[in-house]
Order: structure tokens, then sequence, then C-alpha cells
């Protein structure tokens, strides 16, 4: 129904059953180890930016550390609070780590893109893709999971039964539902350029620099959904959900042991995943970086796939954790004029302008009167939300009103 | 053998739509029973769900897209009544905090 | 394997159903809703409607439920209902006979029709791999209008939602001649 893997087509054998099983727990091993190995990243390098020493006793630099972390937290007590709803407040953190981990399923983690081999490799005579599955609405399957993120935090809050996690999981559902606007109409350009759903197809699509979308969209749908990917993760300057001086800890603040252990490492994959999401969409995920016709060859064989991916991933994470170590929070207008006044505009004003330029390719209009008429299409449309912004604040400071 | 029946046996349309007519008849129920406004509208999206089932299952019999492209009309439109509703019982409960479906009986407020 | 995959999703559909119905807090009863939409959901994939199985998710359970969710925490609405009584005399069995005459007229008129609800050769001729061009080809033709009028529908909802949800400023009183 679902796969449109070559693995399939010539029916089911044992050695195909198999390879998926393998496959499922290479998917499985890479979350958990990456999402490791980010905690440790994260607090390692931090410390380097603040001139600290950061985890060193635990195995070699401390590499350890998320290890010993869990094992601590898997013996401490597991509180319920007492006016919990028990059920969904142990059902929470499964909904915050569950849709983080599935993501994995769709992103091409490897494979051979040279000379139109379309990431296919050839393992015991069965031709597959280095992805668990490639679903024809790929990139809509990332989508629906981020959607669904949003109820572990939400759930967390409320079923605490105490009022700063409640505020906590307020704040988080509503700046992730505003965002994930953003984060959506900016897949969109993504998709007019690439003409596919599939993240293989999208992967395919980006085949030299010039084609990698984060050039062939222009670079601003890029710069949006790295925005709005960070507000989707809550992740500083946008972690108003765990402001630690207004909430204490935020949604987690009544969880302890395992399931806070589940929360904290979610939230670390759902970083790791994001990124690797970026880059699949925007940096041609498993691509070498080709210009013109010559091709950076890494000469690894059937891996080099797989290391161009990390070494694109490494990018995104140092990033991640640079912005955290840099700049201060949000205040809570801020970032919601920020998703709605700011980001959401430009992202709808990108995709109508790429539509645009693509219908006058397909119909051979002049494209700089197109060009011409967009432009001044979009800086009326400018003003005219300005406006609307403005009246609509003045009102705001004469009624007095809440919101 | 059995085993075989199993998986060569394929839903057919027709459990589909049994399972929508049940699905909205179980909306239906909970429409006229609970009280709570706020689960009254989750009853009206379960039998909104119900006849999008039945569409799409339709679709799948005549190999008609039509059928699909209704659907997402109807999401459209259940999401706009969703936050008409929804502003509706705001004002409502605003006024009167825990208001039931009985105690809105009045046109005045 | 087809049947297992619609036994597992009825069974998430019913249970989320009935769930609505009998559960007694309202965040309750938006989880099971959740349930419900998921195994329509995954209803809606075994029918090759790959696209609306995506947007249901997204639309439904990722931004519909949620809003329920927010109203029910903002407001604190968040207690449970007394279900054991029945406030108006013999409501429930007359919604329960409302529901199973329902039931009935509709299944009949199902099984009497079978015959003809078998998928046709047209319907087999159509791939899941083209379900979202088709789809896009029959919204964006056939129901262009249509699909124009949602986009009026919504702002207008929207516009109507902030008006209503809007606390209105207190009338100034009248200035004394």
């Amino acid at each position: 129904m679902l796969a449109a893997d070559p693995l399939f087509f010539r029916g089911l054998s044992l050695a195909v059953v198999v390879i998926v099983i393998v496959k499922v727990l290479i998917v499985f091993v890479v979350g958990l180890v990456a999402t490791m190995f980010m905690v440790w990243f994260e607090r390692k390098i931090i410390s380097g930016m603040q001139n600290r020493v950061g985890p060193n006793k635990a195995g070699p630099w401390g590499l350890l550390q998320t290890l010993a972390d869990g094992i601590k937290l898997f013996f401490k007590e597991d509180l319920v609070p007492e006016r919990a709803d028990s059920f969904v407040f142990k059902l929470a953190p499964f909904l915050a780590f569950v849709p983080a981990f599935l993501v994995w399923c769709v992103i091409p983690l490897g494979g051979d893109f040279s000379n139109g081999r379309g990431g296919l490799v050839t393992i015991a005579g069965h031709r597959t893709l280095v992805q668990l599955a490639d679903p024809p609405i790929g990139i809509l399957l990332v989508l629906m999971l981020s959607s669904i993120a949003v109820y572990g935090i939400m759930l967390a809050g409320w079923s605490s039964g105490s009022k700063y996690p409640l505020l906590g999981s307020v704040r988080a559902s509503a700046q992730m539902v505003s965002y994930e606007a953003a984060l959506g109409l900016s897949i969109g350009s993504v998709l007019l350029v690439a003409g596919t759903l599939s993240t293989n197809g999208i992967v395919i699509a980006q085949n030299t620099i010039s084609r990698w979308h984060i050039i062939a969209t222009g670079v601003v749908p890029f710069v949006i959904f790295v925005i709005a990917g960070t507000a989707e993760l809550n992740r500083p300057p946008f972690d108003l959900v765990e402001a630690e001086s207004e909430l204490v800890s935020g949604f987690n603040t009544e969880y302890s042991s395992l399931r806070f252990a589940l929360f904290y490492l979610a939230e670390f994959m759902n970083t790791v995943t994001m990124s690797a999401i970026i880059v699949t969409l925007f940096l041609g995920g498993p691509q070498p970086i080709t210009i013109g016709d010559t091709t950076l060859n890494l000469h690894l064989g059937p891996f080099s796939g797989t290391v161009w991916f990390l070494l694109k991933l490494f990018i995104f994470l140092y990033m991640y954790v640079w912005l955290r170590a840099t700049l201060p929070r949000l205040r809570y207008d801020q970032l919601m004029n920020l998703g709605w006044k700011v980001l959401i505009p430009i992202a709808l004003g990108w995709f109508m302008l790429l539509a645009a330029l693509r219908v006058a390719r397909d119909e051979g209009w002049n494209r700089v009167v197109v060009g011409v008429v967009c432009a001044v299409v979009l800086a009326f449309s400018y003003l005219l939300l300005t406006a609307a912004v403005r009246t609509s604040s003045k009102n705001r400071e004469k009624e007095g009103a809440m919101f | 053998m059995n085993a075989v029946m199993i998986a060569i046996i394929e839903p057919q349309p027709i459990w589909y739509l049994m399972l929508s007519a049940l699905l909205f008849s179980i909306g239906a129920f909970g429409v006229l029973v609970r009280r709570n406004p706020l689960i009254m509208f989750m009853c009206i999206e379960l039998m909104l769900n119900a006849v999008n089932l039945s569409f799409v299952a339709f679709s799948r019999i005549w190999g008609d897209i039509g059928g699909q492209s209704t659907v997402f009309f109807v999401l459209v439109v259940a999401a706009a009544e969703v936050v008409v509703g929804l502003g509706i019982i705001v004002s409502i409960l605003r006024r009167k905090p825990g208001a039931t479906a009985d105690d809105i009986s009045l046109m005045k407020g | 394997m087809q049947l297992i995959v619609f036994i597992v999703a009825t069974l998430m559909v019913l249970v989320g159903a009935v769930g609505v119905i009998v559960r007694k807090h309202p965040v309750h009863a938006a989880l099971s809703l959740i349930l419900t939409l998921f195994g329509i959901a995954v209803h809606f994939v075994a029918l090759e409607a790959n696209f609306l199985a995506a947007v249901q998710v997204i639309v439904y359970a990722g931004a519909i439920v949620v809003l329920f969710l927010f109203v029910i925490m903002l407001l604190g609405v968040d207690a449970s209902e007394d279900l054991r009584t029945d406030p108006i005399t013999a409501q429930r069995p007359l919604g329960a006979i409302v529901a199973v005459a329902i039931l009935a007229l509709v299944g009949t008129s199902i099984i009497v029709s079978r015959g003809i609800l078998k998928v046709t050769a047209a319907g087999k001729a159509v791939k899941a791999a083209n379900n979202l061009r088709d789809l896009a080809r029959s919204i964006f033709s056939d129901y262009v209008f249509a699909f124009e009028l949602t986009s009026v529908l919504l702002v207008i909802a929207v516009v109507g939602t902030v008006l209503l949800a809007r606390k209105l400023p207190k009338p100034e009183p009248a200035v004394k001649s």
C-alpha cells in the first residue's frame, strides 16, 4: 500500500524480510545512539563556549555521560503526583517520544545517488533504498508526526495537576501550532521545486549544488524553516515552555525517573531529527557536493552517501548548540509576533512568488515582467499588512483589551 | 490453511460503509445524550468522520476521485465550523462557567 | 494482511467513538476522539487515499483536537460530568432509539444494494501512487469554484470568531446633558 521500494517488486522472500528487519534495527540504533551523542555533543560544545570543561569523567572525553545519567535516572523514585490524572500522566512521555523516533523512517540515511541511480544500493542481490520506507506522501508524514508531537507536551502539562506545568504546556501548544504553519509553507516552496512528496524523490531532485533546494528556492524558505523548526523544537531562543525563571521547569516539572528521561531524550532526538529533515529538504541529504560535472568524491564506496549525510547533519547540530549559547530568550508576545506577522506572511509571499515564476516558465511568459508584477503585488501586500498591524495595535491600546 | 485464508481475504467496501453507518449512529447518540457542549461538538466530529469514510469508500468503488475532493472540502468546512463553534462556546462559558447544554436553553444571555 | 489492518483500525475507530460518548472527562473524550481519527486515517490509507490520510491527521489531530484541548485547558472546564443521572426523562432511551433507527435505515440500504457496491474495474485501475495528482486535478479543475469559496469561508470564520471571542470594551457612560 505505502511502500514504493524496489525491494518489494519481486514479492516477499526470506532475504527481503531479513533486510527490512536489519533496516528497522539500524534506524532504531541510529536514533538512540544519535540522541546519546547529541546530549554529550551539546554539553561539550556549550561548555567550550562558556570556558568550562564539561562532562569529562565517564568514558573517554565524557562520551558515556548520557549513559551514566540514564542509569541514574532509571534508579530514581518514580513519582506520580496525587492530583495528577494518572493515565494521561503516564501516557504523555510516550506521546512525546514515539513521533520523534518515527520520523527516522522516512529520512534517507545514505545510498548511491551518482549517475541517476536514485539512491539504490544492492544488498545480497536485492536493490533497495537506504531508508526504512519511502511512502508517496513522505514529507507529509513528517508534518503529521510533528503535529502529533504537540500532544506529549500539552497532555504532560495538563495531567500534572499543577499550575506551572499547565502554563508551560499552554504556551508550548500555542507556539507549536502557530509555527507549524510557517514550517508547512516553507516545505511548500521546496515541494514546488522538487515536484514530489517522497523524501527519496526530493533528494534525487537535488543532484548538483545549484539545484540544492537551499539555492533553488532562494534562501528565504530555508531561513524560515530553520527559525520555525527551532521554535517547533522549543529550543533556545524559543524555549519559553521551560523558562526556568518563570515556570520552574515548564511542562515536565512534575516528572521524575524514567518518564523524565523519556522527555529529555525526546527533546534531544527531536533536535537531531529536525536537523536531518533540514538536510534532506534543503541540502541534498546524502548527495555529494557536485559543481557542474565534477563531483567531490570521498572514495568510500557505498558509505559515501552516509558520510555526506552525517557531515551535513553536524553543521546543523552545531548551529543549534551555537544558537543556544548565543541568543537570549524571547518574550512571549515577541515570539507570537515573529511567527504570525513576520514568518508566515514572508513564507506565503515567497511561495506565491515561486509559483508565479514557475507558471511563467511553463507558459513561456516574459520572466522579467512577471517578476516586476510579483514585486509590485508583494510590496502592496506588505504595505496593507503593516497598515493592518498598526491599526490593530492602536485599537488594542485604546481598548485596553486582553488579546 | 486458516493463515492463508486470512492473508487472502480483502476487506470489501461494504464493510467500510457499515462501519461508517455504525460510527455515524454512535456520534448521533452522543449528540443527543451528552450535555457538555464540548463533547457534543466532538460527537459531531465523529459524524463528519463517518461521512468522510463513506465518501472515500465510494470513491474507491467507482474509481472516481471526486469523492476524495469532497472529503477535502468537508475537512476545510469542519475546521471552519470548529473555529466558530468553539468561539461561541468560549463566549458562553465565560458568562456562565460550567454551563451545560440544558442551561443555555434561553435565547437571552 | 489487509484484513488484519482492517480489524485493528476498526477496533481503534469503535473504541475511540464509544470512548467519546462514555468518558466523563472532556480531555479523555478528546483523547478517544484522536484514537478514532487515527483509525479513520488508517482506513483511508487502506482505501488508497494517502493524501487524505495525511491531511486527516494534520488537520483533525494536529489542529482541531488541539483547539479543543486548548479551550478545555484555558477555560478550566475540565470538571467531570455526572453521567449517572438522566436529567430529562427518557432522554437516553429516546436517543438510543433514534441512533438504532439511523443505523437500521442506513444498514438496510447498504445491504439491499450490496450487489452494486463492489469495487468496479475503474476502481481497481486507480493507483495509489497517482493519488495526489488525481486529487489536485479534480480540486483545481472540476471543483475550483468550491475551492475558492472555502478560502472565503475560512476568512469569514476567522473574522467571526475573533469578534465573538473578543472582550468588547464597556460602553462609555452617556454624558449627562
